[in-house]
């Protein structure tokens, strides 16, 4: 048993290697494709001897509507805020699995159709090489063209997609401009309930599809109710006998949880939180884990702000709905301290109310974005470092596949920690709301 | 310019909630070596602390991506 883990070690460590090399053939591929796409071919040789005669460097413009695009060599932080978002295509390495777009503008109205009608690039993945009812695919992202005379029906952009900087608002913003039949038009981003402070706000469009982190969600979800009612089923088949199987798998972890975090915290009531706090705990574990599978997509879920949030605001709820007198009282008239200090304390106790699930969102939200985006620069020093050119990138590509095993190992901790600070978080709030008087050496805030 | 004090804040803020979390861990280690019998309610009770630290640089950061 112990010889399969290590040859399954090994197995692993070489596919990954193997990934890293084949980015490196990208990378090189990448500075090459800039200049010509038809002619770009998988011939290694060839391109190494192209490289010779040319001797070009990372700098390469392309003129799109007049504007003198330039081709962008590779920009560290940039690649990975765009590879941590949600996408309206599902990719795995160069194929992208198409995903149902439920789209609203309030001038046309609903559309409904497959992200497959955009025919993403395969080279530069998550773009679109086609135009349907005026949205287009930009960076995997469904974005509308604003131009109410831009046509609706299927057609090919012959002309490329421009990101320009512009002030908006006194604020600097990115701008994306779609170049089509040499007239460029300007293109929204769906709108965002933020009020403008991370994205713009509300646009011309809002974007209700089914994406990469929902259809992941639902995965999970499946997956989970499948997982735990097929073990529930087990528990009565197998009444007084050992657990077998996912059963004996699942325990350990359910026993856990509970003796750990639900019956210390919650005292005698600990039942009735028992099946929120669970459901919290394995859909964040599951959703962490399932990013952290290579070759899979890395779908970053629970690296959403807003899943974070809804996932907060039913921590919220719970927590102030079964909250008792003495919960509130605490709060707006804390007793057995004199009243000059009320006043500070009333106001920093209410914020608490706010602050408490909003730390929530936004600790889950950091670290496993965090996470995700330290992989994927450590896959991109070989971009950083290669720069185009065969020999470095290559070299490049063992270091980066000892770091990336390397923080796949630290990740996976913090895959079960962050899934357990959640719950064992979300746990002392419901335990300090429904605390019972007389005994409260624990402290409150 | 604003990026980079922001930067500068959120650096700061970093280092506040280094401290914190460096002197839970030192603490719980000691706990622990004296008493390791409770390395259970420890090892929970440490991570609970570390997370309300994190949670103060968290918001730094934030309000540092905000202004940013």
């Amino acid at each position: 048993m112990s010889k399969i883990k290590k040859y399954l070690l090994v197995v692993f460590g070489a596919l990954l290697f193997i990934s890293n090399v084949a980015v490196a053939q990208h990378d090189h591929n990448h500075d090459h494709s800039g200049q010509d796409h038809s002619t770009h071919d998988h011939d290694k040789k060839g391109h190494k001897g192209d490289h010779a005669k040319d001797g070009h460097g990372g700098h390469h413009a392309k003129v799109i509507c007049g504007i003198k695009k330039e081709h962008k060599f590779f920009v560290p932080g940039e690649t990975a805020f765009h590879h941590v978002a949600d996408a309206n295509v599902y990719s795995i390495g160069p194929w992208s699995i198409p995903l149902p777009c439920i789209l609203y503008a309030p001038s046309e109205g609903f559309s409904f159709f497959s992200s497959g009608k955009f025919e993403a690039n395969k080279e530069h993945h998550g773009s679109g090489d086609y135009a349907y009812k005026g949205y287009i695919l930009d960076e995997g992202t469904v974005k509308r063209v604003v131009d109410p005379s831009f046509t609706k029906d299927k057609v090919k952009i012959n002309g490329g997609i421009l990101h320009k900087m512009e002030m908006v608002d006194k604020k600097e913003k990115e701008v994306t401009y779609l170049c089509h039949n040499g007239k460029l038009s300007k293109v929204d981003r769906s709108s965002t309930a933020d009020f403008g402070l991370f994205g713009g706000g509300i646009t011309s469009f809002y974007d209700f599809s089914i994406t990469k982190n929902v259809a992941t969600m639902l995965l999970m979800f499946a997956f989970l109710a499948w997982m735990f009612i097929g073990i529930a089923r087990k528990y009565t088949a197998r009444r007084g006998q050992a657990p077998k199987g996912l059963q004996a798998v699942i325990e350990p972890v359910f026993l856990f949880i509970q003796e750990e975090v639900t019956k210390p915290f919650l005292g005698a009531k600990w039942e009735k939180y028992q099946p929120f706090l669970m459901s919290l705990f394995f859909f964040i574990l599951g959703l962490n884990l399932f990013g952290q599978i290579p070759f899979l997509g890395g779908s970053n879920v629970t690296g959403n702000l807003a899943v974070t949030m809804v996932l907060a605001i039913f921590a919220f709820f719970v927590v102030n709905l079964s909250g008792n007198k003495h919960y509130w009282e605490h709060i707006f008239w804390m007793p057995g301290v004199p009243a000059w200090v009320k006043t500070i304390l009333t106001p920093v106790e209410f914020l608490g109310v706010f602050i408490k699930p909003l730390t929530l969102m936004l600790r889950l939200f950091a670290n496993i974005t965090a996470g995700h985006m330290v992989m994927v620069i450590f896959v991109g020093l070989i971009f950083v470092f290669g720069k185009g050119n065969p020999f470095p990138s290559y070299a490049t590509v063992i270091p980066s596949t000892l770091l990336t095993v390397f923080m796949m190992a630290i990740e996976l901790l913090v895959a079960f920690i962050q899934a357990f600070v959640f719950t064992i978080l979300t746990a002392s709030y419901i335990g300090a709301a429904i605390e019972d008087h007389g005994h409260h050496e624990e402290a409150h805030h | 310019m604003g990026g980079s004090i922001a930067a500068i804040g959120m650096g700061l803020a970093v280092i506040g909630a280094g401290i914190g979390i460096g002197n839970i861990g030192a603490k719980a280690m000691e706990a622990i070596s004296r008493q390791p019998e409770a390395v259970g309610d420890i090892r929970s009770n440490m991570i609970l602390m570390a997370a309300l630290v994190e949670g103060a640089a968290l918001i730094a950061i934030v309000i540092a991506f905000l202004v940013a």
